[in-house]
């Protein structure tokens, strides 16, 4: 039985914060729900948490960049978040970059990210 | 041998005092082997010619405790083995004047030295390799160190010879800082490092790759123009890492960098 994560509305944005050890259906749940509330809310950004998480493995890593690439056709930007020291040596081992998905050191930091993107669209619009 | 023991162990103390004459004093050498040779004696009187049973604990530990003070001295392993091996040089003074008899008990004696001293090289090594691991371990985190540079930036200075232990090192040393100080910006300055060939350029790049995915920015700075030759010359691509030539520009980069994060996030203040 796998879980299903949480996603939280704050403004225009969604964040996902991930307290368990994921795994791969719980990270497919994700994908579906995610794109669904992205669409419902029309959200401008999707912020993944993953301080909690010690373990992320290959799929999930892969998954991580799937969603960012969802989340930006359907216009809305994301940023993962307080990815711990220990996960991000183990992905760059396994040969994953997350290309294309945005990061942050913490909470704060990705929200001012997602500020500057809205802060940016305004001034284009 | 327990009848002509102060003659036997006078002859043993001689032997390897004229060895190691100048660097052990003769009181500690005789008091050192004197308690070895009751030890041993004591051993053949109460047990067989085994020295790997429990008779012989002791003699085990006396050695034991010797081979390690040797090493920790720096002795050579011979110089250590000389003090065991020395004892049948004071029987065979012995035997000249004995009887068919103590040849056999020789022989036997004999043996039972070699495997004594056997056991002396071997405690000897397995210090040596202890005080050697243990430097290599002190080494490694001396060599380190992780800087805060400025608020938000951090630095690591490094110096010598690059490989896979120590980039590991001084990867998880730099991504924990990062995560501790909250640090967005992070300077690699490889200026002491003598040369880079492809495995250190490769665990530098992982190390840039690995900050970027928890969210900070790394600059490798200090790169000499021979380095900068081998580089190209070995086809290695930093691709969209920053670098730079000196620690002074790297550090103008981050701030500038740092700077545009607070204008964003005092416009991110202003709207909400």
């Amino acid at each position: 039985m796998s879980e299903r994560l949480p996603i939280l509305r704050i403004g225009e944005n969604l964040l996902v914060s991930i307290q368990i050890d994921l795994d791969d259906q719980t990270v497919l749940n994700l994908q579906d729900d995610l794109a669904e509330q992205v669409v419902k809310h029309s959200a401008r950004g999707v912020i993944i948490d993953i301080t909690a998480a010690e373990i992320v493995d290959s799929f999930v890593g892969r998954m991580l960049a799937t969603i960012a690439s969802i989340s930006r056709l359907l216009d809305a930007e994301t940023v993962v978040v307080g990815m711990r020291p220990a996960v991000a040596i183990t992905l760059v081992e396994l040969g994953l970059s997350l290309g294309g998905v945005r990061t942050a050191l913490n909470l704060e930091r990705g929200l001012a990210i997602l500020a500057e993107h809205a802060a940016a669209r305004a001034a284009q619009a | 041998m327990t009848g002509r023991r102060e003659e036997l162990a006078a002859g043993w103390i001689e032997v390897v005092s004229r060895t190691l004459a100048t660097r052990v004093s003769r009181a500690e050498l005789d008091r050192e082997l004197h308690e070895l040779y009751s030890a041993i004696v004591e051993a053949l009187g109460s047990g067989g010619l085994d020295t790997g049973a429990e008779a012989w604990t002791e003699v085990r530990a006396l050695l034991v405790e010797l081979s390690r003070n040797r090493a920790r001295q720096g002795f050579s392993p011979a110089e250590t083995a000389v003090s065991v091996f020395a004892l049948k040089a004071g029987l065979e003074r012995q035997l000249d004047q004995g009887s068919p008899g103590d040849v056999a008990a020789y022989l036997t004696l004999s043996r039972l030295t070699d495997a004594l001293g056997m056991f002396t090289v071997d405690s000897y090594t397995t210090t040596r390799e202890q005080i050697i691991s243990s430097q290599a371990e002190e080494l490694l985190e001396l060599s380190t160190p992780v800087v805060k540079l400025w608020d938000g930036v951090i630095g690591v200075p490094l110096v010598g010879t690059l490989d896979s232990a120590r980039t590991q090192v001084v990867m998880e040393k730099l991504l924990q800082a990062l995560v501790d100080t909250g640090s967005a910006k992070a300077i690699i300055d490889i200026t002491g490092v003598p040369a880079v060939d492809t495995e250190v350029a490769q665990h530098l790049l992982k190390t840039v790759v690995a900050a970027r995915l928890m969210g900070a920015e790394c600059i490798v700075s200090g790169i000499r123009p021979q380095i900068a030759q081998t580089i190209v010359a070995l086809g290695i691509e930093f691709g969209d890492i920053v670098t730079k030539a000196t620690l002074a520009d790297a550090l103008r980069h981050a701030l500038r960098g740092l700077s545009d994060a607070d204008s964003v996030r005092g416009r991110g203040a202003s709207q909400a």
